[in-house]
Formats: structure tokens, sequence, C-alpha cells
């Protein structure tokens, strides 16, 4: 791989330059009487700054600039708490039909039945999979998910008329977007601790719940990358003072085809399909959050949702279903990433789905009994890993001052990408570590090879360690100066020096 | 260790105070505060003219891995906000309780003050929480 | 099964590292009341071949109509490069760049992106992308009202010539927090804002006017004087602009004397597949005053510890992750993949490009307004100026003239009757530079055609 940087696009542009085969047919006189048309008050004057390359050239640019990424397909990727599991090719291509692609959003039910029936046969399936009572797929991302889900708990309180309950109860190790979906919503957030061995605290859960309550966020397996053992007791409690539970199914893979939400007593769940159902990262997107509800909460799911009748698949929208808390969409989601997840659960299907769960647990369990041996400190030594664990380094960071930070920068010199930093807060100096059910045990060993060179490089020689990355097409960033002297556009150089 | 000076006022919030002659008051973050936070960023300050009531946030810290609410420790009115931060947030880091200062304010009422924390219990709070 | 690689001997020697029995063991901490009993709701696992027929079939089911259809997703087409290298796998399977050392592809693509957005807007600073373009008028909504200094006002201004689904996602996303969507009506002859209306509005305390440009409608508004109206009371303007346009029409940032504050839109014309409605992304970019109020990602230019220029996200400060209850948001994803399509897509077009394909979709749609308007029962419903989309009145209700259309393969436009039953029998037509004069001569034909056995039954 060459690493040497691509220069921005538009140092690239010359005046001039296109790629000719992408002009439409040339109609000068049509042209230019549509630009007489517009008036003179509404016409652009300068042409945006857009590059002027030749076809080539912007092939070579963005394929040289995908060469300077980690992915899944090029490197093991632990990211804890995310999910990096191999996205099947065959999602991708059958997804991309160009009958699924072509096909309009505005475009009749009655020319779109097979696109239609993936969709009713993929809420029906999550439905299972998660023993909810129904499901809407609309949401399109996992904090879009989340936002629905509390507000439709919110949507249920208020139609029973209990106007006061706006607290949602979080734990102090949830992820950030749990207080801040609660916030959008207009609740308040109550935060309980976790004890010792990473369980919520029921004491201070039953001092948290009273009329207010409008519900709790919780993981499970946690944040923490353990079992949510109290479960029961939780849903007890929070179910007695009149609260609902909702589900952050970010850890969804951990207990999939094991276990079932719906099971646990929760009345609300929103899933990653770009985690569990391994539709594609992108980069940072697009995800799918498909929410599923309790049958009580089912009148206030988000529209549009599919239904099958006598005519074959139609939507059921806001006339359908005056209850809802509304379209979160202008359309009906992220369709194409909802395809792909259809096409991965066909091809798990029920044998399939039971082994992911089984499957990332294993190498979980086997990457956490390896890595202890190795030397590392867990989190949790007396817990059984989900289908993640945390390592701490806070005794390498007290006598070494050698941080998670360095280890993961130095992880990417052993061509890994580093597992998630730094999360959850309640973990000092913590790696969360994922490495799902696709990989092979030889890549696992691998990786205890590499976090094993890690530790001894540690002890040996801590100064170089901390200058990690060496191999990389960029050393560690100046992410002060990022953040106090904004560079947020390309600017051109000035005259005669390249601007560093 | 994170220095306290003796003379200054202190809120559980990790503010300070410092009585100035003319009546008003200057307030800043601790020593503490900025080493928790890291290299800012940016800094907003309130307008001058502003009410504020005790707790209320008055104040916007940020850096790269954290932004917080400064919280005024007595109400009052603003009467000057340090302009330098815009362009040197660093101040805070350098300089926390000189340079750094964020606000000046018009007590609401000066006996306010007794009821902050002086160094001493400041410090303690600090051991406590095992910072 | 699919996609696990273990072999017996490979968890033989797993489970004998862990001290465990079994994998079964390994879930010994679950309360056994909540273990599964089985997924018998979902069908046995298929093949990559068995499901590729199955898809296939679905897919055939749905074929290939010519279309016509507008409002708010177009039909542009998308270069071949584009999604080559978008589903390239250091793309496609890349997670958000949190390690900046292992992303520069990714940092970027989006640092170019950025640029190229704020340029064609007009503005100054733009962010990594949001959902959608519905979704972003929430945001900006929000942003608006936050921005608001002058009081804490939570009216914000969605006249009638916006996008409806428009409406409705911002009342479903921003109305949990306190705000409240007004409208004002648009004028019959123009289909444009009704300036004397929102005029009654002056010296109220609202927040922002939303001015979508083209309008729902696909009408040309004054945005010059809404804009200095809006100003003028006050109010921050947010606006609701189609990529394309910007290529021939004054983009926001020069709107009136002072600019638009935020400016947002749906950013699928760019390179992104109709797909039935998503994936697409939202865009929005503002001013450097307010980049510390806008919700998503940025990327920021920097140096490394060598000197040499990097790319890194920044003021993360404000979002979810670290102000968790006071984040600006709780959006915590970019629609990465199609930003790079977008991001390629306006790379291969260029400047004039992208101008020749706006210019070609105005004359379809202008050639297929007067094919159309030829035919007796079809009148323009607006005068003015228009971009690529139209209104036409029929004399009867379009829903039937649609299904026999589409009974001919084509679909004719978008039903008004719902969302604005005071227009009539009124059709949303779009033509882009997709079109050919064979096609617009056939939809003409099939209309006449499906007219006159109309008037006949």
């Amino acid at each position: 791989m060459d690493q040497t940087l691509e220069r921005p696009i538009f140092e690239h542009s010359r005046p001039g330059r296109r790629a000719a085969a992408q002009s439409p047919p040339a109609a000068p006189a049509a042209a230019a009487a549509a630009r007489e048309a517009i008036p003179d008050a509404l016409r652009r004057r300068k042409a945006p700054l857009l590059p002027e390359v030749g076809e080539l050239d912007a092939v070579r640019h963005f394929t040289r600039l995908s060469q300077l990424n980690f992915s899944i397909d090029t490197n093991f990727y632990p990211l804890g708490s995310c999910t990096m599991k191999y996205n099947p090719k065959a999602c991708n291509q059958y997804a991309m039909l160009p009958e699924f692609l072509a096909r309009h959003p505005r475009a009749p039910a009655s020319q779109g039945q097979g696109f239609l029936e993936c969709m009713f046969e993929l809420q029906e399936m999550l439905k299972e999979v998660t023993g909810m009572a129904a499901v809407s797929l609309s949401p399109m991302a996992g904090a879009h998910g989340e936002f629905a889900g509390v507000a439709m708990i919110r949507a249920y309180h208020r139609a029973r008329g209990d106007l006061a309950r706006n607290e949602i109860i979080v734990p102090e190790a949830a992820h950030g977007t749990n207080p801040a979906t609660a916030t959008m919503c207009g609740c308040i957030v109550k935060e309980i601790p976790v004890d010792g061995e990473g369980d919520v605290d029921l004491a201070a859960l039953e001092r948290a719940v009273g009329p207010n309550t409008a519900g709790i966020m919780l993981t499970n397996p946690s944040t923490l990358g353990v079992f949510e053992r109290k479960i029961r007791d939780v849903a007890r409690i929070v179910h007695g003072a009149g609260g609902l539970l909702y589900y952050d199914g970010a850890n969804l893979n951990a207990i999939l085809g094991k276990v079932r939400p719906g099971d646990m007593g929760f009345d609300v769940i929103h899933m990653n399909l770009h985690k569990t159902f391994s539709t594609p990262h992108g980069g940072g997107g697009p995800g799918a959050g498909a929410v599923g509800v309790a049958a009580r909460l089912e009148p206030f799911l988000p529209v549009p949702l599919v239904a099958r009748g006598e005519g074959g698949f139609h939507w059921l929208a806001e006339a359908e279903r005056p209850q809802s808390i509304g379209r979160l969409s202008a359309f009906m989601g992220n369709a194409g990433v909802l395809l792909r997840a259809y096409v991965y659960m066909r091809m798990l299907g029920r044998e399939g789905m039971a082994r992911v769960g089984e499957f990332a647990t294993l190498n979980a369990n086997y990457l956490q009994a390896r890595l202890r041996a190795a030397g590392y400190e867990l989190a949790y030594p007396t817990r059984r890993a989900s289908h993640e664990f945390i390592v701490t380094l806070r005794k390498q960071a007290r006598e070494l001052d050698v941080t998670a930070m360095d280890v993961a920068k130095r992880l990417l010199d052993h061509g890994f990408h580093a597992p998630t930093t730094y999360f959850p807060l309640l973990v000092p100096e913590c790696l969360l570590i994922e490495p799902t059910e696709t990989e092979n045990k030889d890549t696992l060993d691998a990786f205890v090879e590499a976090m094993t060179a890690i530790l001894g490089e540690a002890q040996a020689d801590a100064a170089r360690l901390k200058g990690a990355p060496y191999t990389m097409p960029v050393r560690r960033l100046d992410d002060v100066r990022a953040a106090k002297q904004l560079e947020l556009t390309w600017k051109p150089p000035q005259a005669a020096t390249m601007a560093g | 260790m994170s220095r306290i000076p003796a003379d200054l006022k202190y809120a559980k919030s990790h503010e300070w105070v410092r009585p100035l002659p003319d009546g008003t008051v200057e307030i800043g973050i601790t020593d503490h505060a900025q080493a928790a936070l890291g290299d800012l960023v940016f800094i907003e300050v309130p307008e001058v003219g502003r009410a504020l009531a005790a707790g209320e946030a008055c104040a916007v810290v940020e850096s790269v891995k954290a932004a917080s609410d400064v919280y005024a420790p007595l109400a009052g009115t603003v009467v000057a906000a340090n302009a330098a931060l815009g362009a040197a947030p660093e101040l805070v880091n350098q300089d926390c309780y000189g340079q750094g200062w964020m606000l000046r304010l018009q007590p609401a009422s000066p006996e306010a003050l007794a009821a902050l924390l002086d160094a001493g219990a400041y410090g303690a709070q600090l051991a406590a929480a095992g910072g | 099964m699919p996609f696990v690689p273990h072999t017996e001997e490979d968890v033989r020697a797993m489970l004998a590292a862990i001290g465990a029995p079994s994998i079964d063991a390994l879930f010994d901490e679950i309360p056994p009341e909540l273990r599964a009993k089985g997924l018998d709701g979902i069908p046995p696992g298929l093949s990559e071949m068995e499901v590729g027929r199955l898809m296939s079939g679905r897919a055939r089911r749905d074929g290939l109509p010519l279309s016509f259809l507008g409002a708010g997703a177009y039909e542009h087409h998308i270069p071949s490069a584009v999604w080559a290298i978008t589903t390239r796998g250091e793309f496609y399977s890349a997670y958000t760049p949190y390690q900046a050392e292992a992303s520069q592809g990714t940092l970027q693509v989006i640092h170019e992106y950025q640029t190229m957005m704020a340029s064609l807007t007009g503005m100054e600073v733009s962010n990594a992308s949001l959902y959608d373009g519905g979704s972003a008028v929430a945001e900006a909504a929000l942003m608006a009202v936050r921005a608001h200094r002058r009081s804490k006002s939570l009216r914000v201004i969605i006249p009638d010539t916006v996008n409806p689904d428009y409406r409705r996602v911002a009342v479903s996303t921003a109305g949990n927090q306190g705000l409240r969507f007004e409208t004002v009506p648009y004028l019959r002859d123009s289909g444009t804002i009704d300036a004397a209306a929102l005029g009654a509005l002056a010296g109220e305390d609202i927040a922002a006017l939303v001015i979508q440009q083209p309008n729902f409608f696909g009408q040309l508004e004054d945005v010059d004087a809404l804009t200095d109206w809006a100003h003028a009371q006050g109010m921050l303007v947010i606006a609701a602009v189609n990529p394309t346009s910007l290529a021939v029409l004054k983009p926001p940032g020069e709107w009136g004397a002072k600019g638009a504050d935020i400016c947002v839109g749906e950013g699928q014309p760019l390179g992104v597949p109709l797909s039935s409605g998503g994936p697409y992304f939202g865009f929005m970019t503002t001013r450097m005053e307010l980049v510390r109020s806008m919700p998503g990602r940025i990327v920021g230019r920097t140096v490394d510890l060598e000197g040499r220029a990097g790319y890194t996200l920044t003021l993360q400060a404000r979002e979810q992750h670290i102000r968790r209850g006071k984040a600006t948001s709780n959006i915590c994803t970019n629609q990465g993949l199609l930003m790079t399509a977008a991001t390629i897509y306006m790379t291969l077009l260029g400047p004039a490009g992208l101008e020749q394909v706006a210019l070609a979709s105005m004359a379809r749609t202008s050639q297929l307004v007067a094919a159309l308007t030829k035919l007796p029962g079809v009148q323009a419903a607006f005068a003015g100026p228009r971009f690529h989309e139209a209104v036409l009145r029929l004399d009867r209700p379009a829903a039937a003239v649609l299904r026999a259309l589409e009974a001919e393969g084509i679909l004719g436009g978008v039903d008004l009757a719902a969302d604005h039953p005071g227009l009539g029998h009124a059709l949303l037509v779009c033509a882009t530079e997709t079109k050919t004069d064979a096609d617009i001569e056939r939809y003409a034909g099939a209309l006449g055609k499906a007219l006159q056995a109309a008037r006949a039954a």
C-alpha cells in the first residue's frame, strides 16, 4: 500500500478539464433558453468550487484515498459496541439490483410489490428474533431509533393522561446518545450507578423511580460487556412504578438467537441493523435503527409501516395510524440498507441466526482468556464476557505512563484497528474489545500476539510505544490545533508556498 | 497536586471567586478543572449586563475531549467578561487564577460570598473525590 | 453456517483456553427462563444462489417503469465510477473515522465534500452530512432556535410551499422540545409564498423562516425580498434547496443583503440512487459564526507530529458522546457512504457538468409541460419561472389518470390531492436530463389516450 498522501482534489483541477462522458446529450438551444428563463436576480453569477478533472484523475484520486483506510475488508477491527462483522457482498449485490435501485419513493405500492414483500418479511423476522409485537423500519440510525423509542414512551404516558412522567433513568455507564436522546424528547435524565460487578444498583433504582418516571434506558448485555443479571428485577421495579423499559440494541449481537429482549420484559427496543445485521458502516453511515414494541406501544410506532392485505402489500401512514409519533423520514427510511439486512437474515436463516450470539460470545471469551493470560487486567474478571469485554490499562498508566490510547495507536502499526477506547467512561484507561463471530481463530491469535508484544514494549521501551503509530500515512494528529484553528474547507495555498 | 490559592473562595463545581476592592467579584475555573479538561480550544463568556442566578450556567469551556458549563457561584449581574479568551483560550490552562479570569460580577447580595467554600474546604472536597 | 469460519477443532481449542466445557456454558450467567426456545418464525437459511434467485424474481416483478416523479427525490444519471469506487471495501466497510491515522481516506473525502457543499451553497462551512433532507430541516429549526439570541422564541415558519413531508418530520422531531411550526399560504397564480400573508406576521417574535428554493411545486421564490424581510424581523433564514439547482441559481449565501443563516437540503440528486426513498443524505451548511451550534460531524485539517498535513474529526465536544444530555443533537452518524458517492459525483461532473444537468433538466421539464398542456383538459397550474418540476391541473381527478398511465408502464407524476386539496385535480410532474424526446412523446400519447377514454366513459 502506497502510504504517501493524496493532495486535495482541488489541487488536481485545471480549468476546462472535464469528465466528458458525463455530459448529457447536447441541446444547446434548449439549455440556453432554460438559462434565459431564470430571472436575472436569481441567476448564479460565480461557478461553485467543484473540481475540474478528467475521469481517470477522479478515479485515481478516490481509489488512492480508499487505500489509506483500514476497513473490515482489509483489517481485523475489534471495535467494542460497533460489531464490525463481515459485510457480505451478496447483500450489496442484491440490494443494488437495477429495479430496486431505480424505484422512486413516490411510486405506487402496485409498482413495488417485490420490494414491499422484502420489507414486510424483514419486519416479521425482526419481530421474531427480538420477541416484540410490532416493528417499524423507518428510523435511519441507532440514535434515530432511540429517539423514536423515547418519543413513543412519552406518547404512551400522555395518551393515558399521565402528563407528569418526564424522567428517563439511565445507568451511568450508558452511551452518550441515551441522555442526549432523552433531552431531545423533552425529558429529564436521572443517572443511577452500577455496582462493582457491573450490574445496575437495584437499591439506587428503587430510590430513583416514582410517579415522574417515564422509563429506563438499558443495554443488555450492558456497555460494560456483561449481561445484566438482575434484568427481571429491574423490569419489576420500573414497571411497578408505572414506567416502561427501553432496550438499546447496540449489543444485540451477543444474544442474537439466545435471548430475546421482549422476553426480558422490554417494552420498546431499537436495533442497529448496521451492527447486528451486518449492513455496511460506510465510513460513518448509513445505518438503520428499526424499532420494535410490545403490544401496548404499537399505536405509536413511527410511520410508514408495511402491511399485508388482500390486494397485496401496502403502506400504513398517518391516516391509518393516527396515534403514531409521526414521520421521521421524508420517505420510508434507509430502504437500501433494509434490503441488505433482509438478504443477510435470509442467508443466515434460523440456524444461522442462533449461531451469531454463540460464536460472537465464544470469540470474545477466548480473547478475554488469552489476553488475561498474557498479562492484561480485565475490568470484570469474575464475569463471562458477552460479545465484548473490557481491559483496563490503569496499572500501566500509573506505573509506566502507558495509556489505553498508546496501546490503541501501536496496534495500528501491527495492522489491527484499535478497539474502542475510553468508553465506557466508568472504567479508567479502558479498551472495549469486540471480535464478532466472523473472525477465525488465527486472526484472534495474531491479535493476542500483537497485544503481548505491546505489553512487553510498554515495559522495555515505553517512550517508543508512546510515539506510535509509526507506519500509518500520518503520525498522531494535533487535535487541539484542529479545534482552535478551524480549517474546515480547502483554501487555495498562498502564492509560492504549499501551506503545511 | 492542584493549586488552591488561600485568598480565594470556591464553589463545589470548581469555580473560584475573588472579591475585588470595588465590591465586584472575579470568577474563573480552578486548576483542578483546567487540568481535567485538558487543552482548551474555545471559551464562551456571558454578555455584559446579563443577570445570573446562583448556580446558573453562565459560560462554556470546551476542550478536545469535553465541553463543560461554568456555573455562577453566586447571583449577580455581569459587569465584565474576559475578551482575551476568544483568541487565547489557553490562558485558562496557563494562568487560571490570573489572566484566565472569565467574568466579573456585581453580587446581588454580598453575604452570599461567605457561604462559599474556603481553600481548605475545597481542597478537602478534592481529596475526598480522589482528585 | 454462513460467515462463521470455526472448525470443530477450533472450537475445542478455544473452549480449552477459556476453561469452559461447551459454548452453552458461556451463557451460564443468563437466567435459564430467559433463554429463547428457538426461532421457528424465521425460515431456514438460503445459499447465496437461492437468495439471488429470490431477489431477482422480486426485482423483476417491480420492473423499470418510465418515471416522471419528483417531489423531493430526482432521477439523474449516475456515472458508473461513482458506485464502483464507493462500494470498494475500504470505503464500504470502514467505520466512523475516530482513529484518524487509520482513516485518512474517509476523512479527506469528508473534507473535500465539506468544501464543495460550502461553495455550492455560498456558505462558509459544512458538516459531514445528516440523515436526509427532512431531518436536516428539523435540525436546522432546532439550531435556529438555539442561535436566536434575541429571545427564546420557539416559533418557526414553514410556508405551504415547502415539501409537506419536511414539515411532518420537523414536527415529529422537534415538537417534543417545544418548537411550534406555523404556516403561511401561497398565491394561486404563481405558486409562491404569499408575501402579504407573511407580512402580517411582522413584529411577532419568531425564530426562523424556512424558504424552499425551488419550492415543492418547482416554482422559484423571490428569495432576496423574503430573506431581507425575515432579517428585518430579527428572524434567522433557513434555506432548503435542491443541490443540482445551485449550479444555475443564486446560492443561499447570497440571498438578500446578508445571505441565509443556515442552508439545508436533500443531497440525493448528487449521485445517490432513488432506491425507494433511502439511504439518502441531508446536507447542512452555515456561517462560521454558527459552527458550534451545528449538529453532526465535522472534519478539520491539521498537522501530525512531523508537521505533515492530515485530517481529523473536530469540534466533537458538541456531540452526544461527550456532551451527553447537553449535546446539540443526539445524532451520531453521518451518511458516510452517500456523502462519499456525492463527492465523487460532484468531482466527475465539475461545475460545467452540474450546470449542464441542471439546464437539461429544466429544458426537459419545459418540453414536457409544453407537450402535455397541448392536450385538452391539461393546464399548467402556475405562471412564473420554475426549475425542473411543474404542477399541472387536470379536468378530472388525477388518481384514475395515473392508474391508466401505470398500466402503460408510465409513472406520470405525484397526485397532490391529499396534501393540497385547494389546488383542484393537481399533478406534480418532473422531467430530468434522463428523459428523451421519445419518452416525452410516449407520455403525451398515453395521457391523451387516457383522458380521451375517461371522457368517453
